[in-house]
């Protein structure tokens, strides 16, 4: 360990890593510091990823893919399903714990150091811009001075806020998830299927994505809001015991997504935000490792850039490139998901059985969604809007 | 029954009552740390960041907290409790 470094990157997730790699290939001398012992574990996520969003950044391998996945399955409040065919690989299900591994691993490869059990309760500020951080390693506290810290300390991201940025998530927002993997589950091992309804998961989605073997991971969020009344993991064990009867847990926790579009402002001088730190999900799935690597990919750059051309303010462009490339994929997304929320029963139980009519090779998931906007039309003024913008 | 107890125990029995303090008076939240996952949900809707979360420990920060009840909406697994007497201390 130095005594300073250029970038310093709080939190080893898929984010964190990324924008560690991306900084250290760029030539900047990059510490990851991470709170657990380990990087990879607990795994908090359904582990889904589009084949776009996982081969931009580390080449697909058979050890930490459980299952490919060739369809998506919807099934309506009153059981009726419809399984829609992409036709070719379009997805991939990880296996999280070697996954996030190999990714530290390459920005390791890189050149970037990682400090595992250390926790970062502090931010260093000098003159009004943030200079380094404050941590406690191994019972003592210590602080270590950068030129730009990056975080990416996940849903719990405190960082950001010690930087004097808005990173606090409304409670409606907020997607209070509980999953399990478990084994002995009879599902379709290349489809992820989500299920709807108000008894199943109000407010969210109750998910079933298969890990190989008779394996699943099955979980559910439901928001804030419904929260209020009943807990995602009371939905969840209803749902296993309705759904599920026979399966065998393996591993279950408690976890959050942010469904909400990226912050306002994800930097601050001396400060970036990436991954569910700075809200960079997709409102509608959920998904957070594609975009979240998306993200962490252009603030790793533009923060060793600027330390390269000596101009601190470079790392403002950050939210115009995020806005280019995610940004407005997320706005209109976020509207979707504010619609499909307010959907009753019956209109989740009428679009399945529309998208039942169609012919087969009709039926994808653009279409899905194209029909749900028929049935609020108020949603496509939303949308409109999203797009004059 | 009663005379079973050593005698040395009656007069501890009225243990004084000191509440914890929040910002907005008596704090009145709690977060079960056995019982907790360590997710992080209540840490992201804090509006006052009073909630201290570590690799497995995690704690309210009492002079921040509002008691405004998000965390416990927010909490997948129902870990953090709200009690209307306000929560003792040991």
């Amino acid at each position: 360990m130095k005594e300073e470094y250029d970038i310093i990157v709080v939190g080893a997730g898929p984010a964190g890593s990324i924008a560690a790699r991306y900084a250290a290939q760029n030539g900047a001398f990059v510490l990851v510091l991470e709170k657990d012992r380990d990087v990879g574990y607990p795994v908090r996520c359904g582990e889904a990823i589009s084949r776009e969003g996982l081969e931009a950044f580390i080449k697909p391998d058979k050890r930490w893919i459980n299952a490919e996945i060739t369809k998506f399955g919807f099934v309506a409040p009153n059981g009726k399903k419809v399984v829609i065919n992409l036709g070719k690989v379009e997805g991939y299900m990880l296996e999280r714990r070697i996954f996030d591994y190999e990714l530290a691993k390459t920005a390791s490869v890189a050149g970037a150091e990682i400090l595992t059990r250390a926790y970062v309760n502090d931010l260093i500020k000098e003159n009004g811009k943030v200079a380094g951080v404050k941590f406690e390693f191994r019972g003592e506290q210590k602080q270590i001075k950068c030129k730009i810290v990056i975080g990416a300390d996940g849903v719990e991201s405190r960082v950001g806020r010690w930087a004097g940025l808005e990173t606090h998530i409304d409670f409606r927002d907020m997607e209070s998830c509980f999953q399990v993997t478990a084994s002995n589950v009879k599902c379709d091992q290349d489809a992820l299927f989500f299920y709807f309804g108000k008894e199943v998961a109000p407010e969210g989605y109750f998910w079933v994505f298969p890990k190989g073997k008779g394996t699943a991971n099955i979980g559910l969020g439901v928001s804030g809001g419904v929260g209020k009344k009943r807990s995602a993991l009371s939905y969840l064990n209803n749902n296993l015991e309705n759904f599920f009867p026979t399966a065998n847990i393996l591993t279950q926790v408690a976890g959050g997504v942010p469904s909400v579009v990226a912050l306002e402002k994800m930097a601050a001088p001396g400060i970036m935000l990436v991954g569910d730190a700075a809200r960079q999900v997709n409102p509608l799935s959920g998904g957070g490792i594609s975009s979240g690597m998306i993200g962490a990919s252009i603030a790793g750059r533009l923060a060793a850039q600027s330390i390269k051309n000596n101009d601190l303010n470079y790392i403002n462009n950050y939210h115009k490139e995020w806005k280019k490339l995610r940004g407005k994929k997320h706005d209109f997304l976020d509207k979707i998901k504010d619609g499909l929320f307010n959907f009753t029963d019956e209109q989740f139980n009428n679009l399945i059985e529309s998208m039942l009519k169609l012919p087969e090779k009709k039926r994808t998931v653009g279409r899905f969604f194209m029909i749900a906007l028929k049935n609020k039309p108020s949603l496509l003024k939303e949308i409109a809007k999203v797009f004059v913008v | 029954m009663l005379s079973y107890l050593p005698i040395q125990l009656i007069p501890i029995l009225p243990i004084k009552m000191n509440y914890r303090q929040a910002k907005t008076g008596k704090l009145l939240i709690d977060i079960l740390p056995n019982k907790c996952d360590f997710c992080g949900c209540c840490v992201g809707v804090c509006p006052e960041d009073a909630i201290e979360l570590k690799e497995a420990e995690i704690y309210i920060i009492d002079p921040r907290c509002t008691n405004c009840a998000k965390c416990i909406w927010s909490c997948p697994i129902e870990v953090i409790k709200f009690n209307k007497e306000g929560v003792l201390e040991k």
